[in-house]
């Protein structure tokens, strides 16, 4: 049976008031739910959101540090910096690539060519990486720029630095150039100042080595930006610290005017200051632009270096190797001096040496040759006759100890130091005995022999001051360079040689100093490329079958200051192409105007200076279909 | 009584007016400082309606409590033709629309349901003969009562209108003494229906809403930017905040609807715990008000509505600081009284109106003598 359950409204109350209490407690309970939540965000987790709140509000720039200059020896600028404005991609940021593109392209006037570079780089490039569009603009076209930039989201317009070489391509190889970084750069150090746009960092060249050096320290800007990525006021600015400057030996005038001097041809000047060691110029032409390069290779530029067979992206006078052919005779002539060879001692040339029944030529029929006169006239029988009497072992170390095969701690990325070659090198190498035939090409520089230019002049120099210099780039205080072993008197004879060959009956006097008092000593080289074949004996046919022209040279005669090399390749002569060009080149030390005078006449028969011919060289490559460059060159 | 005060002002409830200028106050310079220290577009405004629908209240107390009881049936016919009429506005102008404008103000019927709401379940209840409440007949009508505006919100779409009507509508209940065994089976059910209606019932932003409340580190820059930022204002605040006027989140405008639904965040990143305890006790002296107004309400319509009204003040608070705190997902209901909104405003002050009445009318028991 059921029982009807009776309510009556005052039970009703009664349920009313407890469940009232009830409702208050939970409320109560929800309330301390929230104190509770909230104490804990705003206390036991202060730290962390304060830090969350500040890295809302301040907006961190970076702030590419200016790198480094590099002056010359009397401070003139080699590289500088210049302020620009510039245009980047943030390709992460990147909304409709191909319409913005397009749209910069318009704006700021940019070639097929960049645009094509463009292209390339966005493809190539990491979301973090920014791409260059352009840099070196003026105001108006920055801010074209400026003013779209609510339509053209990942484009970074800003006021900065850029690299800028006076001297342009004449000091490509010497001093290298800047360029982005490169993924894999950025993969081995992920410090966010190598993605800042703007930011550089060396490629080639000193650029390269030296760059701790120049680098600097960065500054960093901090703004205060609403959500909306609008600065609302510059918190605090840490500017900066620029690179140190680096000095260098180099003597810029000088190293301009030599290159320039090589003109068309494909070469390299080195001068030392043979007290000292100082490279005073280390031109080698043809050379890419390192201004344009810095700003990133257009295709039709590299095109235009590729195609090139002088290769203008090798450094000649220390990565160039050439046999030296007869600018190693007064090397190894020291040497026969040494072992015991009277320098009035006389050979008749009868046009040759007989080596068994092998004839070596020699340039001509010289009758009685002593040292000096060998020297002059740079007869072959004479060296071929002393060089089998003493042997190529006893002459190796001579070279060597002039400079010839070694390498030197200088801040270049590389270096080549070629070959001196000995009876244990050629067993080593071919494990074959060393032959007296081996004897007599080595003696006159042909054969396994092989040297760079930079190596040649340190010859030249360490003859001209018998002072065991070695040579530097950067300028700074040496303790003097000793002596090198050699009696005075044999290098007096060596030296008196050298003289004759310009000032004398010799190969190079055509190239004589028309400066009063002054005299520069010397020695032709013509190396060949290849066997003597026929009748052709290198001084004609394909550019590239022809010989090498060097020279080596010292000045002035009486009281040496300066030793230099200068190698041209496939130029049929030392005495042809090298000679004249070391004449204007040590004329320019001495009578600039007079140098100048010279230079100006012969330029006008090349088609301009270095700038105006590359400039007129480019203007033909566009156009041509060109494949792209590598991003990095050099490497 | 004798004092210089003249009795018509001596007689005001000073009590809650104390609460609320309190909370109002508070709310305003918070607005104010939101504003970059000024009194446009929201202190300014804030104050003045706070003044206006304060004369509005007080003239509401003023009514008697047969008043209500007599108007509470036909307020809810209106507000249900009136959420027609704006459903049929929606039709024409194209879209949903929640609000009817009036050129003064702007009336939203669903909000305005919210009170209503609680009216007529006490009407209900107070009309329930007391040995029914356990019956079918306590059920149906409540039922109906709830669904009609329900259904019309739902299509708007605003869900949070009909979880605020059943809130409202479940408290009285509760209150009126429904049995708890209602409670608890309703309990399970929302435990087993809620993954249905997650899935089948709600659309994806409001999916979204839900997930990223659990999760708001998945999508910071997306919904769950307003959790992961309120969090930020309100834990840099620390204890005594950043100062008057310092608040980067919402200056910087990091900090989404930082002068309406996460106007507490607003206040703790310059007050910090010391503003959050502030306004967490003038709640809670607001609560014990409008409770203890319940309670000493000698009829059951006033006990019911004044619970039921508190509750629904009560709704507001909690679902907004909870959201706030980042334990609830986001959802778009003010912070009652601190929040610069109109139509919120008005419908927390038809409350408290209501409630004023009731204070000072608190009736006789059935049955006694007047």
């Amino acid at each position: 049976m059921k029982v009807e359950k009776q309510v009556t409204s005052g039970q009703l109350d009664f349920t009313f008031t407890r469940r009232a209490a009830f409702v208050g407690g939970v409320q109560a309970a929800i309330g301390l739910t929230v104190a509770a939540r909230m104490s804990y965000i705003a206390v036991a987790d202060n730290e962390k959101y304060k830090l969350l709140a500040e890295s809302n509000r301040v907006n961190l720039t970076i702030i590419p540090p200016r790198r480094g200059w590099f002056v010359d020896r009397y401070g003139k600028p080699i590289a500088t910096n210049r302020a620009d404005f510039r245009v980047d991609i943030i390709p992460d940021r990147l909304v409709n690539k191909e319409q913005t593109v397009k749209t910069l392209a318009e704006l700021l006037a940019l070639s097929t060519d960049d645009v094509d570079r463009i292209h390339r780089e966005l493809k190539l490039a990491q979301g973090f990486q920014p791409v260059q569009v352009a840099d070196g603009l003026d105001y108006e076209r920055f801010a074209a720029v400026s003013v779209r930039l609510p339509d053209l989201p990942g484009v970074s317009p800003r006021q900065g630095y850029s690299r800028f070489y006076p001297s342009g391509a004449a000091v490509g190889h010497l001093i290298g150039y800047v360029g982005t970084v490169s993924a894999e750069e950025y993969q081995k150090n992920k410090n966010p100042l190598l993605i800042t746009p703007g930011f550089k960092v060396g490629k080639d060249g000193l650029e390269k080595t030296l760059e701790d050096r120049l680098q600097g320290e960065p500054g960093a800007k901090r703004t205060e930006v609403t959500a909306r990525g609008k600065i609302v006021r510059d918190l605090a600015t840490r500017p900066d610290i620029p690179g140190k400057p680096v000095q260098l030996t180099i003597d810029i005038d000088l190293h301009n005017y030599a290159a320039r001097r090589l003109g068309l041809e494909s070469g390299s000047v080195v001068i030392f200051d043979c007290l000292t060691g100082d490279i005073l110029t280390m031109a080698s032409m043809p050379c890419y632009d390192p201004n344009s390069f810095s700003d990133g290779i257009g295709r039709v530029e590299w095109k235009m270096l590729n195609s090139d067979d002088h290769i203008p992206m090798l450094n000649k006078a220390l990565q160039g190797l050439y046999p030296p052919g007869s600018t190693v005779k007064p090397a190894a002539a020291l040497a026969m001096l040494h072992h015991g060879v009277d320098p009035e001692e006389t050979v008749v040339c009868g046009g040759g040496y007989r080596l068994g029944n092998r004839v070596f030529k020699c340039l001509g029929r010289h009758g009685p040759m002593n040292m000096a006169n060998a020297l002059m006239k740079s007869c072959n029988t004479y060296f071929y006759a002393m060089g089998r009497r003493i042997g190529y072992d006893a002459i190796a170390p001579f070279s060597k100890a002039l400079g010839l095969g070694q390498e030197f701690p200088l801040p270049f990325p590389s270096q080549r130091y070629g070959t001196i070659p000995d009876s244990a090198w050629k067993m080593r190498k071919y494990d074959q005995k060393w032959s007296e035939s081996d004897t007599l090409n080595a003696t006159i520089g042909q054969g396994y022999v092989s040297v760079s230019p930079f190596q040649l002049a340190i010859m030249a120099a360490r003859i001209a001051s018998g002072l065991n210099i070695q040579p530097e780039i950067i300028l700074k205080k040496r303790p003097a360079p000793g002596r090198l072993s050699f009696p005075e008197e044999h290098l007096a004879v060596v030296r008196e040689g050298m003289n004759r060959v310009v000032n004398g009956d010799g190969t190079a006097v055509r190239s004589r100093l028309d400066i009063p008092g002054i005299a520069m000593a010397g020695k032709t080289g013509t190396a060949q490329v290849r066997r003597i074949a026929g009748s052709q004996r290198g001084q004609s046919g394909a550019w590239k079958y022809r010989d090498h022209g060097l020279f080596v040279c010292f000045a002035p005669v009486d009281n040496p200051r300066y030793g230099a090399s200068v190698v041209i390749e496939h130029g049929m002569g030392g005495a042809r192409a090298a000679a004249p060009i070391a004449k204007d080149v040590l004329t320019f030390l001495y009578d600039r105007e007079k140098a100048m005078a010279s230079l100006e006449a012969l330029e006008a028969g090349w088609g301009g200076n270095i700038e105006q011919r590359m400039a007129s060289k480019y203007a033909a490559f566009q156009g041509q279909p060109a494949a792209p460059p590598p991003l990095d060159p050099t490497t | 009584m004798n004092s210089i005060v003249p009795a018509p002002i001596a007689a005001l409830p000073w009590r809650v007016i104390f609460i609320l200028a309190a909370l109002v106050g508070f709310g305003a310079t918070v607005l104010y400082s939101a504003a970059g220290g000024h009194f446009e577009p929201w202190a300014g405004k804030h104050v003045i309606r706070f003044v206006v629908l304060l004369a509005m209240a007080i003239a509401m107390s003023r009514m008697k409590l047969e008043f209500w009881k007599s108007m509470t049936f036909p307020l809810y016919l209106l507000l249900l033709v009136l959420l027609v009429v704006v459903q049929l506005m929606g039709f024409v102008g194209g879209g949903s629309q929640r609000w009817i404008n009036l050129g003064i103000i702007t009336l939203q019927p669903s909000e305005l349901m919210k009170p209503v709401m609680v009216l007529a379940a006490a009407w209900f209840f107070d009309r329930l003969p007391p040995n029914r409440i356990y019956g079918f007949d306590a059920i149906w009508p409540l039922g109906a009562i709830l669904l009609l505006p329900s259904i019309l919100v739902i299509i708007q779409p605003d869900f949070d209108a009909a979880i605020a009507y059943a809130f409202g509508l479940g408290v009285v209940g509760f209150m009126a003494g429904l049995p708890l065994i209602y409670f608890i089976s309703a309990g399970v059910g929302v435990a087993v229906l809620a993954p249905l209606v997650f899935f089948f019932g709600l659309k994806a932003y409001q999916q979204d809403r839900v997930l990223i409340f659990l999760n708001p580190q998945n999508d910071p820059l997306g919904a769950g930017y307003h959790i992961t930022q309120s969090k930020i204002a309100i834990g840099s605040g620390g204890i005594f905040g950043k100062g008057f006027g310092n608040g980067t989140q919402s200056h910087l405008d990091y900090l989404p609807e930082g002068h309406t639904d996460f106007v507490f965040a607003t206040m703790a990143e310059e007050w910090g715990i010391v503003g959050g305890f502030f306004i967490l006790f003038m709640y809670y002296l607001l609560m014990r008000w409008g409770l203890s107004v319940a309670m000493q309400s000698k009829t059951r319509y006033g006990q019911l509505v004044a619970a039921g009204l508190t509750c629904t003040i009560f709704f507001y608070i909690m679902i907004n600081l909870l959201m706030v705190v980042g334990l609830a997902p986001v959802a778009g209901i003010p912070l009652p009284f601190v929040s610069h909104g109109g139509s919120s405003m008005l419908t927390m002050m038809l409350c408290v109106g209501i409630m004023m009445s009731i204070e000072r009318h608190p009736g006789a028991k059935r049955g006694q003598f007047q």
